[in-house]
């Protein structure tokens, strides 16, 4: 019997100190954007890896997002005679939910697995000790920039996607299904506030911030060769999901 | 000199350095020989600077590496160069881009300038021009060293450390680095420390071995002293005898 508790508290202890280490590899990061060298260049390199190449999927999953939306929005509305209020639905949802927390999902999966993978590689040939060894800081010289560029590229990619989102809507609901194309937007803009905007900009900000945290990390204390590359890749894919989930839930009880 | 007193250091409860001493005297190459995985590279990451010992110190000209931090850690760095195992090069950098790092980090020179000084190093390397614009998975086990060798001697350091320079390449190959690592020493008279297996190999570049077995230093001396030890284990080393390597 005390051995089951033991490695409970073993476990829960490791992970106390594992969300720990995260927030000093955090504070450390952000900390080391405020001293120079500034390392503009690899930040732009890193916007250019994080958010260029993640734009495609994220506009491919926001159009279907949003016509799966006005499918299900329309057969559901018109039951009650208001298929007047499909934009309204479609934006509501992508911009409060949909939006951060798919965008979110799909950055995780694109750029998150690809920043730990890399990391990890520089960790297990020995790239991050020789960064260190020429007196260049590996935390500021890789990680900072990829840090930051995740904050500005994930809301900016929420964006798209709500746009989107918003536009597959449009096909599926005016195009296909004949919705008035006057209601499908001003049910929109009548129901649509800037506290929903806010709301789903500050989502995408702590998702942005969170997943390219947990990339970061788990790369950046690889252990054990190509094997441990391949773990803390499917760490970071698993659990950013899954913090984006939690977080998601935390910040729409805060926002309601 | 770079002095090491009573270094001891755990990992999970195995002592890996059991109270290591050695002196590396100034201008001089220093090699620390011993069979894989007892300690070799463990003992050069503690020396610089990214492993903190459980116990002992470490002394350059007189100063603890350990109590190093903010700027007098980084002016430590600036002045030693490290040749990794496998070369360690940024994926992500061309050849040129590789060796010209720490120019482009450590210094202000001139783009021009920069050039300059990569070129003149890819000649002392015997490498060909061409390579400059190549990426480190398009070269050669010997080539990675080589670009290695040229990022580590761009430096112009006081100290040089070299982990197992030699693995992994084939006798020709081995002997053209071991001559490359002669002659800049030659040229420049830095301080050294190799850690390597490679026997006789080494013989003919050290001026001091040392041998490192169960955590402790066993014997220290020229090249000649230690092939003539009377230690059995240090015999059975050099002369790769089946019953010690499998001890």
């Amino acid at each position: 019997m005390a051995n089951p508790i033991r490695q409970l508290g073993q476990r829960s202890l490791n992970l106390v100190q594992e969300a720990g280490g995260m927030m000093i590899f955090l504070l450390e990061g952000l900390g080391l954007a405020c001293v120079p060298p500034f390392r503009f260049r690899r930040f732009l390199q890193e916007l250019q890896n994080i958010g260029v190449r993640s734009t495609l999927i994220v506009m491919l999953t926001a159009a279907f997002t949003g016509m799966v939306m006005a499918l299900q929005g329309y057969y559901t509305l018109r039951r009650y005679g208001s298929e007047g209020a499909l934009g309204s639905v479609v934006a509501l949802g992508l911009i409060r939910e949909m939006g951060p927390v798919l965008t979110g999902i799909m950055v995780s999966a694109r750029a998150g697995s690809a920043v730990t993978a890399e990391i990890g590689i520089m960790r297990i040939t020995e790239q991050l000790d020789a960064l260190d060894t020429m007196a260049v800081n590996p935390i500021q010289y890789v990680v900072m920039p990829k840090l930051l560029a995740g904050v500005i590229a994930v809301p900016l990619l929420t964006a798209i996607f709500d746009v989107v989102g918003i536009l597959g809507g449009y096909l599926v609901g005016v195009v296909l299904l004949g919705v008035s194309s006057g209601s499908y937007f001003s049910s929109m803009t009548q129901s649509v506030v800037m506290n929903d905007v806010n709301g789903g900009i500050v989502k995408s900000l702590v998702f942005g911030l969170t997943i390219i945290l947990v990339a970061c990390y788990n790369g950046y204390y690889t252990e054990h060769g190509a094997e441990g590359v391949s773990k803390a890749t499917n760490q970071t894919v698993v659990l950013s999901a899954v913090l984006v989930l939690a977080w998601d839930y935390v910040l729409t009880s805060f926002f309601m | 000199m770079i002095k090491i007193i009573n270094l001891v250091k755990s990992f999970r409860g195995h002592k890996v350095l059991d109270g290591i001493n050695l002196e590396i005297p100034t201008g001089q190459i220093t090699v620390v020989i011993g069979k894989s995985g007892v300690g070799k590279s463990v003992l050069l990451k503690h020396i610089i600077g990214l492993l903190k010992p459980d116990s002992g110190q470490i002394l350059v000209d007189d100063r603890d590496i350990a109590l190093l931090k903010g700027n007098s850690l980084r002016e430590f760095k600036l002045r030693l160069a490290v040749l990794f195992q496998g070369g360690a090069l940024f994926d992500s950098l061309s050849v040129f881009e590789n060796i010209a790092f720490p120019l482009r980090e450590k210094t202000r020179l001139s783009e021009d300038e920069i050039a300059t000084r990569v070129r003149e190093r890819l000649v002392q390397m015997n490498l060909a021009s061409e390579v400059e614009a190549k990426f480190p998975d398009e070269l050669s086990g010997g080539m990675k060293k080589r670009v290695a060798l040229a990022r580590a001697m761009i430096q112009e350091p006081e100290i040089m450390f070299f982990d197992e320079p030699v693995t992994g390449l084939d006798p020709p190959m081995t002997n053209t680095v071991f001559h490359l690592i002669s002659k800049t020493h030659q040229d420049s008279g830095y301080t050294a420390l190799m850690v390597s297996h490679d026997i006789p190999e080494v013989f003919h570049v050290a001026h001091q071995v040392a041998m490192l077995h169960k955590g402790r230093i066993i014997a220290a001396g020229t090249p000649e002293e230690i092939q003539s030890h009377p230690d059995p284990m240090v015999q059975s080393f050099i002369h790769g005898e089946v019953d010690f390597l499998e001890d």
